[in-house]
């Protein structure tokens, strides 16, 4: 039997594994699809818990994150595009213009 | 006990790809694994009893954000000169094989759907208060379920996600663009 528990491992795994990517890889696009993967972790959650408790509310909720990221997705690339535009790279470490 | 085998077989799917999204060395090979990624978590959304979800996420994810990702890692990524790809016709023939392949599968289903009905006539709701419109509304299905919460109690952040999307997509605009 499937229950929530499981579900909730599974969305903690894929987070955890998101955030493995956005701390270990240095490539700015591999770390906005870590941070999609994160996304979709915290989706699972309110998926599994909207069918727990028969009400779609959860669901709708997943909607707004779809859409939010979205909305992020299009401005991070446009960010990343101004970026390469001005330094030639797609490695953070070296984002470090607005450093005190 | 079906269920208990998806549920492993599509999380053993998720984490493997996600863990290759997140550790292959090639940036296109990662958004392909994205995109296999997000297809899983689709299957899993219909697992879950939340069919008008998963087409977004199919429609959304893999359809609009990954092509966003491609395009990006396209005109970012320079490592990879186009003479790498030295082997056209061995890429056509895959791509008329695969083709063949599509053409096939919506040949069957469109001879397997040709002989019944497509769907079943919906039931009407009763027209009496507004209580049982909501419960028929709720009996139809997930689409419907989902839709009526969208308009109904969850009508403002429905239309300020909206603003978000409108705001978000102007700012990529400026952000994109070569000069102001």
């Amino acid at each position: 039997m499937i229950t929530p528990t499981h579900y909730m491992l599974l969305s903690a795994a894929l987070f955890i594994i998101g955030v493995i990517g956005v701390m270990v890889r240095r490539n700015i696009i591999i770390i906005f699809m870590s941070i999609e993967l994160i996304l979709n972790a915290v989706n699972i959650n309110l998926v599994a818990f909207s069918r727990e408790w028969q009400h779609a509310v959860g669901q709708v909720f997943a909607i707004f994150v779809v859409a939010v990221a979205a909305a992020e997705a299009a401005v991070g690339l446009g960010i990343i595009l101004a970026f390469y535009r001005n330094k030639e790279t797609v490695n953070i470490d070296e984002m470090n213009l607005m450093k005190w | 006990m079906g269920q208990a085998i998806a549920f492993y077989t599509l999380s053993a799917f998720i984490l493997g790809f996600a863990v290759l999204v997140v550790s292959t060395k090639d940036t296109v090979h990662s958004v392909l694994f994205l995109v296999l990624d997000f297809l899983f978590v689709a299957a899993l959304y219909v697992l879950l009893g939340a069919p008008f979800l998963a087409a977004i996420q199919v429609l959304v994810y893999a359809g609009g954000i990954v092509v966003l990702y491609l395009f990006v890692v396209m005109l970012v990524n320079l490592k990879r000169s186009p003479e790498a790809h030295h082997d056209p016709h061995r890429r056509a023939r895959l791509g008329f094989v695969l083709a063949a392949l599509v053409l096939i599968e919506v040949g069957a289903i469109a001879a397997y759907s040709a002989g019944g009905p497509v769907r079943p006539a919906a039931p009407q709701a009763p027209p009496t208060a507004a209580a049982t419109a909501v419960s028929a509304m709720r009996a139809v299905g997930n689409t419907e379920e989902v839709g009526w919460l969208l308009y109904t109690n969850y009508l403002i952040p429905f239309e300020v996600a909206s603003m978000l999307l409108l705001v978000a997509m102007i700012g990529a605009i400026v952000l994109a663009k070569r000069e102001l």
